[in-house]
C-alpha cells in the first residue's frame, strides 16, 4: 500500500503549521478529509441541491436517491441486515443519546440498572445518566484491569439481575483496548440484556460486521471515519427500531397529523426528523468508497504497523510512561511526560507542526481511576507513517530539553 | 511565536516548585476555579485581617507550568498587600495577558513586575490564556467568599 500516494488525497497535508509539515496525531478525535468527499459536497451544492422526501420535483427526486444511496452503502459496509437498520443522525453522541432517551421511555423501569465501563466517553455515560436522574436508574460500571483493558470476566462481575442494558465502548478512546463485543454480546443476550455499543473509535480502523457481532445497537461518529461532521449513525436491530418510541418529533418522522392524534412513520423516517444532514450523507458515500477501496484488512495492517512501532519508540524513551498496554489495542496512544504537563507537551508539539490531542479526551471517570488529571494522546488514521512517530519522539525530547529534563 | 518566552525560567521554576501550595492555616475567604476543557483545577485560601490586609494566601490544585507558575506568582505578589492593591494588580494582570503591552501599577516594585511580565509570552497561545488566568479569576472569587465554581468556560 502507498501511503504517500493516499496521503495526497488529503489536501490538509498541504498546510504548512508553524512553517512545518503537519504531523497529524488527532484521528481518534477527527480524522482528515479526502478530496473526493470535500468535492462531493461542493458539487452537491453547486449542481444537485434540494431538500430530499419533500417534492417531486427532479432535484428533489435526485437528492433523495443519492441521500438513500448512502444508506444503502452503510448497510452494507457493516453488513447489517436491512437498510432500514441505518439511522442517520448529528453525530455518535446523538446516536447514544437516542438509544438511552427511548429505551428509558418504553423499556426501561425504576430500579433497573445499566452497565458501563471505566472506559467510556462521557457520551456513552451522560445519557445514561440522564435516566439515572429522570428514572431512577442505577448505572454500574465494568472496571479497567491494570492494562487498561476491560476483559470479559470484569462485565461478567458487574452483571446483576437487574441489569438491563450492557453500553459499552468497542475500541477505547484513550487506553486503545479492543473490546471482546462478540463475547460480551453472547453473554448478554444469554440472558436477555441489551447491547449498545459506541464504536466511534472502532469504525475507521476495524471491520464491522453488524450480524457477526449481533449487538442490539452500534453508534458510528462519521467525521472520525473521513467524512463530514454534522453526521453519525446509528445502527439498531430492527426489532428494536420499530417497537420503540421515536426520538425526536417533527416533519419527515410522521405518518399522519391530526388535531386529535398524531401516527409516526415507518422506518428509517420515524428517527430522522426534520431536514438532515443532506450534503454530509451524500458525502459520507465517498468517505466509504475511499475506505473500500484501499481495503479495511489493510488498513488494520498498516495501523497495526504504526502503533506497535510508535509504542516500541516511546517505551525507549525513558520520561514517557505510555497508559494501558491492552492485548488487542487499536490506534490510539496516550502517555504522560514524567515532569511535563499534558498541555504543557501539546503547546511545544504544536509549534513542531505535531498535532495531538492533551487533556482527559472526555473520560474523566477513566483519568480519575488512573489518577491522573489528563494526558497526551497521539492516535492514526491511514495517512500517518512511522516518520510521524520519529518526529513525535523528538518532539517529545525538545519539551524534555526546555523544561530542563534528562 | 517563540517557546521561549512562554516557558521562560521563572515560569518553569514556578511550575516546579510552586510558592504558597497548600491550605492556608485559619483561612477566612476562599473559592475553587476549574477549566473544563484541560482538567486544570486551583483552589484559593486567604485569610484577609480586619485591617483588609492578606495576611496570608496559598492554593492547591493541578495544572500545566502555566497555571502553576500563575498562581504561584500571584500569590506570591498578593501576599501582604491590602485588598485595594490587591484587586488592583488582579485587574492590571488580566488587562496584560489580554491585550495591554504594559502594566500600569504603582503597586508592585520592579522586580515584581519583572515576575509577572514573564507570564506574558502567553499572549501568543490563545488556547493558553486561560491555563495563566484562572487562578487570577479565582482569587477574585475568593475575594467575594463566592460559594459556585470559577469555570474558564462562563
Ligand atoms: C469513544 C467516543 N464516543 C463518542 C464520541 C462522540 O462522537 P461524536 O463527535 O460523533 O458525537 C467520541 C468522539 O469524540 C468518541 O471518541
Amino acid at each position: 500500500m502507498n501511503i504517500s500516494q493516499i496521503k495526497k488525497e488529503f489536501p490538509i497535508f498541504d498546510e504548512k503549521i508553524h512553517n512545518n509539515d503537519l504531523v497529524y496525531l488527532d484521528s481518534a478525535n477527527s480524522s482528515q478529509k479526502p478530496i473526493a468527499v470535500i468535492d462531493r459536497i461542493n458539487d452537491f451544492y453547486s449542481k444537485q441541491f434540494s431538500n430530499v422526501g419533500r417534492s417531486v420535483h427532479y432535484l428533489s427526486v435526485a437528492a433523495t436517491n443519492l441521500y438513500e444511496n448512502t444508506r444503502i452503502s452503510v448497510q452494507k459496509y457493516i453488513n447489517a441486515k436491512d437498510k432500514n437498520e441505518i439511522v442517520f443522525t448529528k453525530g455518535a453522541t446523538e446516536a447514544l443519546n437516542l438509544v438511552a432517551n427511548t429505551l428509558g421511555q418504553k423499556y426501561l423501569q425504576e430500579g433497573d440498572e445499566i452497565l458501563i465501563t471505566e472506559l467510556e466517553h462521557h457520551s456513552n455515560y451522560v445519557p445514561w445518566h440522564f435516566l439515572r436522574k429522570s428514572k431512577n436508574i442505577k448505572i454500574n460500571f465494568a472496571e479497567i484491569n491494570e492494562d487498561g483493558d476491560v476483559p470479559l470476566e470484569n462485565i461478567e462481575k458487574a452483571l446483576t439481575p437487574r441489569t438491563k442494558v450492557i453500553a459499552i465502548t468497542h475500541l477505547s478512546n484513550v487506553t486503545g483496548a479492543i473490546l471482546p463485543i462478540k463475547e460480551i454480546t453472547d453473554l448478554a443476550h444469554s440472558k436477555g440484556i441489551i447491547v449498545v455499543i459506541d464504536g466511534c473509535q472502532s469504525a475507521p480502523h476495524l471491520k464491522l460486521d453488524m450480524q457477526d457481532l449481533d449487538c442490539d445497537f452500534y453508534a458510528i461518529s462519521c467525521h472520525k471515519m473521513y467524512g463530514p461532521t454534522g453526521l453519525g449513525i446509528l445502527y439498531g436491530k430492527k426489532k428494536w427500531l420499530d417497537e420503540l418510541p421515536p426520538y425526536q418529533g417533527g416533519g419527515g418522522m410522521i405518518k399522519e397529523v391530526k388535531k386529535d392524534r398524531i401516527s409516526y412513520g415507518d422506518l428509517p423516517n420515524k428517527y430522522e426528523a426534520g431536514t438532515m444532514a443532506t450534503a454530509q450523507v451524500i458525502a459520507f458515500d465517498q468517505s466509504i468508497k475511499f475506505l473500500e477501496n484501499i481495503g479495511i484488512d489493510k488498513i488494520m495492517l498498516h495501523e497495526k504497523e504504526l502503533i506497535e512501532y510508535g509504542q516500541e519508540l516511546l517505551r525507549k524513551n525513558n520520561s514517557v510512561k505510555l497508559i494501558g498496554n491492552p492485548k488487542n489495542k487499536g490506534g490510539v496512544l496516550s502517555f504522560i511526560v514524567e515532569g511535563i504537563h499534558p498541555h504543557d507537551i501539546a503547546t511545544i508539539l504544536d509549534e513542531d507542526g505535531i498535532a495531538i490531542r492533551a487533556g482527559h479526551h472526555c473520560c474523566q471517570i477513566l483519568h480519575d481511576k488512573l489518577g491522573i488529571a489528563a494526558s497526551a494522546r497521539a492516535s492514526v488514521g491511514i495517512y500517518n507513517t512511522k516518520d510521524d512517530f520519529d518526529k513525535l519522539n523528538n518532539s517529545i525530547n525538545n519539551c524534555k530539553k526546555i523544561f530542563n529534563l534528562k | 511565536m517563540n517557546l521561549k518566552e512562554l516557558y521562560q525560567e521563572i515560569i518553569l521554576e514556578h511550575g516546579k516548585n510552586p510558592k504558597n501550595l497548600g491550605k492556608t492555616e485559619n483561612f477566612n475567604k476562599d473559592a475553587k476555579g476549574n477549566n473544563p476543557l484541560c482538567g486544570d483545577n486551583v483552589h484559593v485560601y486567604l485569610k484577609l485581617n480586619d485591617k483588609k490586609i492578606i495576611e496570608d494566601i496559598s492554593f492547591e490544585g493541578s495544572g500545566c507550568a502555566i497555571s502553576m507558575a500563575s498562581a504561584s506568582i500571584m500569590t506570591d505578589l498578593v501576599k501582604g498587600k491590602n485588598l485595594t492593591i490587591a484587586k488592583e494588580i488582579i485587574e492590571d494582570f488580566l488587562g496584560m495577558i489580554k491585550e495591554k503591552e504594559e502594566l500600569n501599577t504603582k503597586n508592585l516594585n520592579d522586580d515584581e513586575k519583572t515576575k509577572l511580565m514573564c507570564l506574558s509570552g502567553v499572549k501568543q497561545y490563545p488556547m493558553r490564556v486561560k491555563c495563566a488566568t484562572l487562578s487570577w479569576h479565582t482569587l477574585v472569587s475568593a475575594f467575594e467568599n463566592k460559594k459556585t465554581e470559577v469555570n474558564t468556560e462562563n
